[in-house]
């Protein structure tokens, strides 16, 4: 469904991706991790458009996203620093874009599932950081599209509104939906996700699933594993 | 784009400044029209305020409004909607509500005043098309300077420069030009010049319009001595619609390819 084809993009001198070649066909959940400045927003904003590639291609649905805006129709995309009209509320942000999109919307489900009924009237400059990441991860949601872009979902939100969001997500994984995650939290990972696209340093350093990682390294534990699997990379550098 | 430009658009008139704005050419045209009641007269006053203000309002609010507006334009283009139909619509909208603040300030005390009925009424409209290519020029360049320096701090410098170059700078450059080579012929060279300055050809345009030769100047004497005044007025009109397209162009094409 998403193919991303020998992909390089640079901001002045910082190369921050370095060939990437990855596709996601899997329905299911796929957990895109990497330390910070590893390339992982870029790599999702590369696939939105927002930022534009110096060389190599995206494919969604095996169409060229390059210059597209058509194929944003089918992508959920929550970005990891929300930015929203200040002197706006919440409702008029969601009417704006109701407007602006057409077709059936879940706004009313999702206001429930995150509690939000109170804070729609308030402007979005004085929401606190987990409402505004309740709103941020509602317009994202909005529609229902086959695949979904989450770019560090769980920041700032209470347990609850993590539960309730692992329950939705689950769901819309039971509709075969393609979900990529990015995320620190390991826990949420090991919880949630299918497969597991690790970047490091602008490359796609291994691509596997989640059991296939435990297994390979004999641990029951994400974090150990990835520890395992950096280590004993950096050891093999220093040998040579 | 049409729905992007309404909330853009909706946004700006609901903004106080445009008030304001709209406010000042009311209270100057309003006290101009009650010294004088000769509308020609009041129209050759308005010229020399509006060949000021605005290009200099057009590029600063051109240039707070889109900082200001940066996160409406990321969240707009994470949606479904092409770059360009972002951008175009986001413009236009600021565009039409400063033309609109400055046509309804100037017009509403000239209707008190019969303009419509009186003789310079085909001035008063060059006046205005005057007044509205130049904040469009001027917001525009304000919308490239903002798309190219991320930074606010040097996107306002740029933009006070931009201003200060066009208002000022680039007639002293002129003229000194003149006075070097005042042995040769000047005048294709003054032709030239004039059309890289759009605050130079509105007012031409609206000299040659009054066919008024004190005010002309050396330029204005110039283009009506080798066009005469219609093909003149042809000529800056082009010009003109040329420096509201070329930069409308470049804008599209600079937010084609940033990244966000």
């Amino acid at each position: 469904m998403i193919k991303f084809e020998n992909l390089y993009k640079s901001f002045g001198k910082n190369d921050v991706l370095k060939g990437i070649d990855i596709h996601f066909d899997h329905q299911g959940i796929t957990a895109i991790l990497g330390p910070n400045g590893s390339g992982k927003t870029t790599l999702i904003k590369c696939l939105l458009g927002l930022v534009l590639p110096d060389s190599g291609e995206i494919f969604f649905d095996k169409e060229k996203t390059l210059n597209q805006f058509e194929y944003r129709h089918h992508i959920a995309h929550l970005p990891q620093i929300a930015r929203f009209p200040e002197n706006l509320t919440a409702l008029e942000i969601i009417d704006m874009i109701t407007d602006l999109r057409e077709g059936a919307t879940r706004v009313e489900e999702l206001i429930e599932m995150f509690d939000l009924k109170k804070e729609l009237n308030k402007k979005m400059g004085t929401l606190s950081g987990g409402n505004r990441q309740k709103v941020n991860l509602l317009i994202a949601l909005m529609y229902d599209t086959p695949a979904i872009i989450l770019d560090e979902p769980s920041t700032g939100l209470d347990p609850v509104a993590i539960i309730n969001l692992k329950q939705f997500l689950r769901e819309e994984k039971a509709k075969g939906k393609l979900i990529l995650i990015t995320t620190h939290m390991m826990s949420f990972v090991e919880e949630m996700a299918d497969n597991i696209a690790f970047l490091l340093e602008g490359k796609i350093y291994f691509d596997a699933s989640l059991q296939q990682i435990l297994a390979d390294h004999n641990e029951t534990n994400l974090e150990r594993a990835i520890a395992k699997i950096l280590h004993a990379d950096l050891k093999k550098e220093v040998h040579v | 784009m049409f729905k992007i430009f309404k909330y853009s658009f909706f946004d700006m008139i609901r903004n106080r400044w445009m008030f304001i704005y709209m406010g000042f050419f009311l209270l100057v045209t309003t006290v101009l029209l009650m010294l004088s009641n000769d509308v020609t007269k009041v129209i050759i006053s308005l010229t020399n305020i509006i060949q000021v203000l605005t290009p200099l309002i057009g590029i600063l609010f051109g240039t707070m409004y889109y900082y200001s507006s940066r996160e409406f334009i990321e969240l707009l283009l994470t949606q479904p909607l092409s770059r360009k139909s972002v951008f175009a619509g986001v413009y236009l909208g600021l565009a039409m509500s400063l033309s609109l603040s400055l046509v309804l300030g100037v017009t509403i005390p000239m209707l008190f005043f019969g303009v419509f009925t009186s003789s310079a009424l085909s001035t008063f409209l060059t006046l205005l098309a005057m007044s509205v290519v130049l904040s469009i020029v001027f917001s525009l360049l304000a919308f490239l300077i903002a798309i190219r320096y991320e930074d606010k701090t040097k996107g306002f410098g740029v933009a006070i420069f931009t201003w200060l170059f066009f208002g000022i700078i680039y007639d002293g450059i002129f003229l000194m030009l003149l006075l070097v080579f005042k042995e040769y012929p000047l005048e294709k060279l003054t032709i030239t010049l004039t059309f890289f300055n759009p605050i130079d050809l509105a007012r031409i345009l609206i000299i040659l319009k009054l066919e008024i030769s004190a005010m002309m100047g050396y330029t204005g004497a110039v283009l009506q001595k080798f066009l005469g005044s219609l093909n003149g007025t042809i000529l800056i009109t082009v010009m003109l619609t040329l420096w509201t397209v070329i930069p409308f162009a470049l804008m599209l094409r600079k937010a084609n390819k940033k990244d966000f």
